[in-house]
């Protein structure tokens, strides 16, 4: 009975220390609740040039969000390749696929045709130059 | 239907065929109206901008490059993605 009780003691310790190591988890954690909510609800997605897009006709909140994120990307874009010795459109566009990439199931993103797609279990559809 | 007979075996003053042609004539023209009416072109503005491909010009040696740069970027700057 004491063995039993200590095993689980140790589990639920365990799960807890397990659960304070999950929950400060990169990317998702630091992004503001109410742009992660918005990707979770398809209402904005990843775009294939590196930037966000508003999915459909949404709020004028959402869609300042989105300007707001975009002008954020676009400097540290530029920062980002001219340190690489590349053009804004080639760091943005490479950025665009692995944001894709990166996209949770139920998340929108662009498709190579245009269209708006919602990422599934499977890989996305990204453009054949991707990584 | 009975056509009433002309107790006077004389030509039709009126001729029914008359009638028919000008139903014929009316239908012609409802038609030709309606045509008209719906073939107008309408264009309506699309609610999307329009995409124009800009990216034609990047090659994979780039893109291939730049990879893991990309990655260290989305790590060190995850409030923006």
């Amino acid at each position: 009975m004491a063995g039993i009780s200590s095993r689980s003691l140790k589990t639920l310790l365990g799960g807890m220390l397990a659960v304070g190591l999950v929950l400060p988890s990169p990317a998702v954690a630091q992004r503001d609740p109410a742009y992660e909510a918005a990707r979770q609800a398809g209402q904005v997605g990843e775009k294939m040039d590196g930037y966000l897009g508003v999915v459909g006709s949404q709020s004028g909140a959402i869609e300042a969000m989105v300007s707001d994120l975009n002008i954020k990307r676009r400097a540290n874009y530029a920062e980002r390749a001219q340190a690489q010795r590349a053009t804004l459109q080639e760091y943005a566009f490479t950025q665009g696929c692995i944001l894709i990439a990166r996209t949770q199931p139920g998340e929108k993103y662009q498709a190579p045709d245009g269209s708006w797609q919602t990422r599934g279990s499977g890989p996305p559809q990204r453009d054949p130059r991707c990584p | 239907m009975k056509t009433a007979k002309l107790t006077k075996s004389a030509s039709q003053a009126h001729k029914p065929r008359v009638m028919g042609k000008r139903k014929v004539t009316a239908g012609v023209m409802a038609v030709l109206g309606s045509a008209l009416a719906s073939g107008c072109i309408s264009v309506n503005a699309p609610n999307e901008p329009i995409v124009i491909e800009l990216n034609i010009n990047i090659t994979q040696e780039v893109i291939y490059r730049l990879a893991g740069d990309v990655q260290q970027n989305i790590e060190a700057n995850p409030e923006i993605f």
